[in-house]
């Protein structure tokens, strides 16, 4: 069992130690202060070609300190959590803040707006497993991928994690709350050959909750059909034509609207989509919505990195904007309220037009459809987007043959307007949830 | 004067009582009959941050890491456990969990213990975060928003930074030996956001090594990295739609090296060699270059970001040859896959932390200068791009396709470089785009010291380099016909 002994005792006793370093910093003349507490512990095998080849045991814990003097900040972070260790880190924090300069809207969050009787949202599933059993299932998994075709010729491997964590975060207008969970995922990577040329890919699965996980057999079978159909991959005539994303990489394009409509972009004015609030950004028939408290979901909390209570609302209506990602500092830099997001998004959910992934294919007749990207070349000021990416060519709605050494590029404010259809086959495995995304026409640079 | 051992005993032996008899207890605890490497990774890494923006130092950090990474290696089998508490305790617990990789019995077998001392040390042992005063630092980053705005009216936000890291290891072997180095690294950055007729761009500069934070004080640096950061941003201010297609792209000296990081580098390390996943699997002693082309990594430059001393297994950096001539020579080698492969290490074992495993990475990568006047490259070319600046890029190591980023480039019309292009995505195939390479600059630089290289989520500081290079014939990501 991957588990944080005594989880409870620890719980409080790092409480406790976090009300011990609250006073500390008052004594030390503060005049506010925050403090989170961390330990983990996981276990991580892999496999390849049939054997054990990495056997890995993790045990990870750190402390990190804010302190105000008045409107003067100082960090301090330390994975030592002997009170002396603390106080050295508290004093480190302090002859920081000494050097920083007054900024009028640093602080803590308002009291009132701290996550008051935070729910349980049920995150904390230790897995009943030891290294003997995830190395079967890791080895399922490559054994599965292995005999599922002649041209898989060789394995990046199998991994099986399991992670258990808690944490306290508490701050001196009163906060303290304890959060504890798991993570446990399955993932298998091999390789194909065909005429020299090889392929790699891979698949995987993960949630808090073991009895959730996808099957080994499954996870190698994907990660093989995902390496075998590569095979054969050519560029294409430069071109521009319609672009279907599949799931786990319209995330992505989720990703970059949130990190458009952060606070810190907003406030810095580097962001293409600035001021935007209430601004038509997607089609009409487009919804995203934040669900912080989703029970066993991958992005939900009770309350932000400040203890903000975090709460469910909209971020896009009927495609237009409806608010920023905010913190207390950018909210106050905007001179808005924060929405929660200090330390970043919890769940977004975007809406599907009851399109299934074939019926995508077919709406988009003629295009590419791109199962992956490589490089970040991404302009969040412009919005100017141009990425390395594989897929497929399809003709009539079909899938034709594999393309690969291509890019496709356009700019993300029109990538958005130009959304055709979302997919109702959701990827449910990260905190951004969405299924396939059609963008009308984007360029293909190939040949 | 002392040196780094006498360092790492009193940070890491002497405070947590581990004598030779304690090592001794550890290491019998740790390796079986068929152990092939056991080693302990001592770490204590101290950083510093500072953060400027819209005039003022608003943000500080100060952190501390510290622990032991601890390893067994049967084979292709390895065993890892960690902790950063630094106690006999820790350790034999520690040495339980990695050695249960191996199904062998205990060896019980004493070593004897000998400190290695390095032939030759690439940086100083003091320590970079003192080595500037705090008001000093403040007042450096002070000066980056101060130039950078005088510079041009259109510098509508300014953001630097500053970071000093001071580092100590100890690596502990199964054969006995203790080697220990003393890392100091500082970088410094500078990004603009400039705005003209409501139009906005942003570009960042910066640099940095393995020396002490008053070299950015010499010789205008720090205004010279300001200057450069709004010189870029404002070029992109013009920049029109970057072409689609395959075409002939000339490549910057200095940065653009990462070409050879993406192309290539990643394709030589040896575990995907070993594993026989990559592009260059089985290819030593084929022609992957055009002739005259030479590629090296390089772990041995004094006070380079990529440069060690000894790397994380104690074994001492060299300049490994990676492309002679064109032809593929080797490969980038830690101690377990150069075990595997019946070679030796190439002084390329690193790892993050203590809390991660030892990889096979990259230190300074580049190709040597050739004859061409780099004037004489560009106006060789009728019609292409000529890139001098980059983001970032990536690698799919299995099919070889490899993407990077120009974040400053120009359309080449009849030999000159006119109308400067947004930034744009360049892809190509790892195992011939060097065969593609038909002009070779005379002008090697190296990057001034910004390469962070990622790999299987570790992160490592690393350096490029090339000439200035015309390639006939890359995909050009832009959207323009």
């Amino acid at each position: 069992m991957i588990e944080l002994e005594n989880r409870q005792a620890l719980g409080c006793e790092f409480q406790e130690l976090a009300e011990f370093v609250l006073k500390a910093a008052k004594e030390r003349g503060a005049s506010a202060a925050e403090v989170g507490i961390d330990k983990g512990t996981g276990l991580s095998v892999e496999v390849r070609m049939g054997k054990v080849d990495k056997l890995q045991y993790h045990r990870d814990q750190g402390a990190s300190l804010t302190v105000y003097f008045g409107h003067k900040k100082g960090f301090a972070s330390s994975g030592d959590f002997s009170r002396k260790a603390l106080e050295d880190t508290l004093d480190a924090a302090c002859r920081i803040a000494r050097y920083t300069a007054e900024d009028e809207f640093n602080g803590l969050a308002d009291p009132e707006l701290m996550a008051k009787d935070p729910m349980d949202l049920d995150l904390y599933h230790p897995w009943d497993i030891d290294a003997d059993r995830a190395i079967e299932l890791a080895l399922q998994a490559e054994g599965a991928a292995r005999a599922y075709d002649a041209r898989i010729s060789n394995s990046d491997g199998a991994s099986v994690d399991s992670y258990a964590g808690l944490g306290v975060y508490a701050n001196s207008n009163g906060f303290n709350g304890l959060n504890s969970s798991t993570r446990h995922s399955l993932s298998c990577s091999v390789v194909a050959q065909e005429n020299e040329a090889m392929q790699r890919d891979y698949w995987y699965t993960t949630s808090c909750v073991a009895e959730a996980l996808d099957s080994a057999e499954s996870v190698g079978k994907e990660a093989a059909l995902r390496t075998v159909r590569r095979l054969g991959g050519k560029s294409i005539p430069t071109c521009e034509v319609p672009v279907l994303y599949a799931p786990e990489l319209a995330r992505g394009l989720i990703g970059h609207l949130v990190s458009a409509l952060s606070g810190a972009s907003q406030y810095r004015k580097a962001s293409f989509l600035l001021d935007s609030v209430g601004k038509q950004i997607f089609p009409e028939f487009l919804q995203l919505r934040e669900s912080p408290h989703i029970p066993r979901a991958p992005g939900s909390r009770a309350w932000d990195a400040e203890g903000v209570a975090t709460y469910e609302r909209d971020i896009i209506l009927n495609g237009q904007v409806q608010g920023y990602f905010l913190g207390s500092y950018s909210a106050r830099k905007l001179g808005l309220r924060t929405t929660g997001s200090a330390g970043g998004s919890s769940n977004l959910l975007l809406s599907h037009t009851e399109a299934s992934f074939q019926d995508l294919l077919k709406q988009m007749g003629r295009g590419l459809l791109v199962t992956e990207l490589i490089g970040s070349g991404i302009n969040m000021i412009t919005g100017d987007y141009s990425r390395g990416a594989a897929g497929f060519w399809v003709e009539n709605g079909e899938l034709q043959y594999p393309v690969e050494e291509i890019t496709i590029a356009s700019n993300l404010k029109d990538m958005y307007l130009g959304i055709q259809g979302v997919g109702t086959d959701i990827d449910q495995r990260g905190s951004i949830q969405t299924g396939s995304i059609l963008v009308d026409r984007m360029t293909i640079a190939g040949q | 004067m002392q040196d780094a051992m006498a360092y790492a005993r009193a940070e890491f032996l002497t405070p947590g009582g581990l004598n030779q008899s304690a090592l001794d207890k550890v290491f019998t605890e740790l390796i079986s009959t068929d152990t092939t490497i056991a080693d302990l990774y001592f770490q204590a890494a101290r950083y510093e941050s500072w953060g400027l923006e819209e005039g003022i130092v608003k943000s500080g950090s100060y952190s501390i890491e510290r622990g032991v990474g601890v390893r067994s290696v049967c084979g292709e089998q390895t065993g890892f456990a960690y902790s950063d508490e630094i106690s006999l305790q820790a350790l034999l617990e520690s040495a339980r969990a990695a050695r249960a990789i191996s199904r062998a019995g205990q060896t019980g077998k004493i070593q004897a213990w000998k400190a290695q001392i390095p032939a030759r040390h690439l940086y100083g042992l003091s320590d970079p975060l003192a080595s500037l005063s705090e008001s000093d630092k403040i007042d450096l980053l002070q000066r980056m928003d101060t130039k950078a705005r005088a510079v041009s009216p259109y510098v509508k936000q300014v953001m630097a930074s500053l970071v000093a890291v001071h580092e100590i290891i100890l690596v502990v072997d199964e054969q006995g030996r203790m080697t220990a180095d003393v890392r100091p690294l500082v970088r410094t950055n500078v990004s603009v956001i400039v705005e003209r007729n409501g139009q906005t761009e942003s570009a960042s500069s910066g640099g940095g090594g393995r020396f002490d934070l008053d070299y950015f004080m010499n010789n205008n640096r720090a205004d010279e990295f300001a200057e450069e950061a709004v010189r870029q941003a404002l070029v992109n201010l013009d920049a029109q739609a970057a072409p689609a297609g395959t075409m002939t792209v000339v490549l910057g000296s200095g940065w653009p090296g990462v070409l050879l990081h993406e192309a290539i580098g990643h394709g030589l390390e040896g575990d995907f060699n070993r594993k026989g996943t990559s592009a260059f699997s089985g290819r030593i002693g084929e022609q992957v270059a055009s002739k005259g082309i030479t590629v090296v990594d390089d772990g041995t430059l004094e006070q380079r970001r990529g440069s060690l001393t000894v790397d994380d297994e104690g074994t001492e950096t060299q300049c490994t040859t990676l492309i002679e001539d064109g032809i593929l020579k080797g490969y980038m080698m830690d101690r377990q896959n150069a075990a595997l492969m019946g070679t030796h290490s190439t002084g390329n074992g690193r790892r993050q932390s203590y809390a991660h495993l030892t990889m096979p990475r990259m230190t300074n990568t580049y190709m040597q200068a050739g004859e061409y006047d780099p004037e004489e490259i560009i106006a060789s070319v009728d019609r292409g791009v000529y890139a001098v600046n980059f983001s970032g890029g990536q690698v799919d190591i299995t099919s070889g396709k490899f993407v990077f980023s120009a974040s400053e480039a120009y359309l080449i019309e009849n030999g000159k470089a006119t109308r400067p292009l947004k930034n744009a995505t360049l892809i190509g195939n790892g195992p011939d785009v060097l065969t593609r390479v038909s002009m070779v600059g005379n002008d090697l630089a190296l990057d001034t010291g910004i390469g962070v290289c990622g790999k299987d989520g570790q992160s490592v500081p690393v350096g490029v380099g090339q000439p200035t290079l015309r390639v006939d014939g890359l995909t050009v990501g832009g959207t323009a016909a």
